[in-house]
């Protein structure tokens, strides 16, 4: 349509308003009866419908869900050494070779009298807490930066996303020189692992933050400080954990990288010397005892911390199904 | 007398350079105080980029437009609570963004929730209400703000009919309890007949004013309106097969 019909057609309109206006009279400004329920009526209804609208979610009690999460790895843990136990039974290979179950458990047994295997716990766990602890206080805040500057997101992105592919098993031989071996050398290999996923995990949250949700914030009358403290970051929060478990991952697997390579100095006896230890004595049952701790911390880490927190996390956001049937 | 809320004086908008494509163009609009208007169109036509031209979420190329001096409360289509919070704690956030201190807020939170009937849900979360009773948090939300000039983005346009009754009335209840100045985005005309005291029509591509009704005059024949608006609506749309 040309603009002057436009125009044309507009004043026609607002002729005919103006006329319905004037034949409404002064009452025009006054409030047409409209069909309304009574209040009373009106919140009896809005009650009912709320009530036909939502199913009260029925949780189911932490032993049976604990059970469900529990007996099925349990299951199959017992399925498996079963089937080890009797390949060794039927096949009777060289036990130094192929050790057996009870082999191995006798290697539990003895490492644990002399003291070794609560020693090489001890000082690997706490390594490899406190070095994650130092990597989420290193890479939040990193996070947090490249998140919230497209600039900044832009040039160090991809390097970040390099790091946290380069194993960080390279970075020993250059800490040993630095460092020598010593524990610096440890946390050192521990953030170049973990401090690049707890960035990306961070960024990544933030970037998933639905733009609605800004939106409100800024019309709600948020600053940038308010934004960010109230909103990005709880509504970040999914991402950010997803980071930090993975962050965990990346500092158990460095940590034990850097403890089977770097050994002695004034490194403390780790799991990796504990397997190093295991391989140069020919001790296979040894160094299995070593994996199966590494493994067995790496899984109750997880089921644990994270699995509990990240469960309560996404419940109360209503992203986990409700009740036990999946 | 009317004093004047919400001014639009020759309000265009494009996204992008001078080439990209008009979205609105020349709009006028007044809108009184305390006064129910609905903008009406079809998909595209710019209605709720004029929204949020308005509420200050985007910049008008030219024209101006003059809101109270607190700005004004929107309400989206998706309720666009926080997932995290409960009903309650979500109004309590527009009450300290707002800058209510914090004995005050839980009070002011649990009337307004009292409000739009829904003080038993005021611990559940958004994923536990129903989209009525989530549009009904945002209202209250909105409401927190304490600003006279509520703004509405087709706000139940994903809401089952039984639910939007509902929500009409609550709607038009909270108006006249809380004399706001409400301006209300629906691409549904009796959605618009039946609330608003002023229907405004927006062509398409770009939007302009392409008609205004009255809907409050007394013994006015809802029906026989209704079917006027949905004639020239369906009018302005058919231009735009050419």
């Amino acid at each position: 349509m040309p603009p002057e019909l436009v125009r044309d057609v507009l004043a026609e309109e607002r002729r005919i308003a103006e006329e319905r206006r004037i034949a409404a009279g002064e009452a025009a400004e006054s409030l047409a009866p409209r069909p309304s329920t009574a209040s009373g009526e009106l919140r009896a209804l809005e009650a009912g419908l709320d009530r036909l609208q939502t199913a009260p979610a029925e949780r189911e009690p932490w032993w049976r869900r604990a059970a469900r999460g529990i007996l099925p790895p349990i299951i199959l843990l017992v399925v498996l050494l079963a089937v080890w136990q009797a390949y060794t039974v039927i096949a009777q290979p060289r036990p130094d070779l192929y050790p057996g179950p009870l082999d191995v458990l006798a290697s539990v047994g003895s490492a644990w009298d002399t003291g070794r295997l609560q020693l090489a716990v001890g000082t690997s766990l706490e390594r490899g807490i406190v070095g994650f602890l130092i990597a989420a206080a290193i890479g939040t805040p990193i996070g947090l930066l490249l998140a919230e500057s497209r600039p900044l997101q832009r040039a160090f992105g991809p390097f970040v996303s390099g790091l946290q592919v380069l194993p960080s098993v390279a970075w020993v031989p250059a800490a040993i020189i630095w460092f020598g071996l010593s524990d610096a050398t440890v946390y050192f290999v521990i953030l170049m692992g973990a401090v690049p996923s707890i960035v990306n995990g961070l960024v990544a949250g933030v970037r998933q933050v639905p733009p609605q949700l800004r939106r409100v914030g800024r019309v709600l009358g948020a600053n940038r400080a308010e934004l960010a403290a109230l909103v990005v970051l709880p509504a970040a929060l999914p991402g950010y954990l997803a980071g930090l478990k993975q962050g965990w991952a990346f500092s158990w697997r460095s940590l034990m990288a850097a403890e089977i390579i770097a050994t002695g100095g004034s490194i403390g006896f780790g799991l990796g010397a504990l397997l190093d230890q295991g391989r140069q004595l020919a001790d296979l049952s040894a160094v299995f005892v070593a994996i199966l701790a590494i493994l067995f911390i790496g899984i109750l880490v997880e089921l644990a911390v994270f699995a509990p927190l990240e469960r309560a996390l996404l419940r109360r956001r209503g992203l986990l199904p409700a009740g036990g049937a999946r | 007398m009317t004093v004047t809320a919400i001014r639009l004086a020759g309000v265009g908008k494009r996204f992008g350079g001078p080439r990209s494509p008009l979205v609105l163009d020349g709009i006028d609009l007044d809108v009184a105080e305390g006064e129910f208007v609905c903008l009406l169109g079809a998909s595209g036509c710019g209605k709720s980029t004029l929204l949020n031209l308005v509420a200050g979420l985007e910049a008008p190329t030219t024209g101006s437009i003059e809101v109270p001096g607190d700005g004004a409360a929107v309400m989206f289509q998706e309720s666009a609570l926080m997932p995290w919070l409960t009903a309650r704690r979500n109004v309590e956030l527009a009450l300290r963004l707002r800058g209510v201190p914090r004995p005050g807020r839980r009070g002011e939170a649990e009337r307004l929730l009292e409000l739009v009937n829904l003080a038993d849900a005021a611990e559940q979360r958004p994923h536990e209400l129903s989209g009525g009773m989530r549009q009904r948090v945002a209202l209250a939300r909105a409401l927190a703000q304490d600003r006279t000039v509520l703004l509405m983005d087709e706000p139940f346009a994903a809401l089952d009919a039984i639910t939007r009754d509902l929500l009409h009335e609550e709607l038009e209840r909270v108006w006249r309890e809380t004399g706001r100045t409400i301006l209300f985005v629906t691409h549904n005309v009796h959605e618009a007949v039946r609330l608003a005291q002023r229907i405004v029509l927006l062509s398409s591509r770009p939007g302009r004013v392409a008609g205004e009704w009255r809907t409050d005059a007394p013994g006015l024949d809802a029906q026989s309106v209704a079917r006027e608006i949905t004639e020239r609506l369906r009018k302005e749309i058919a231009s735009n097969a050419a």
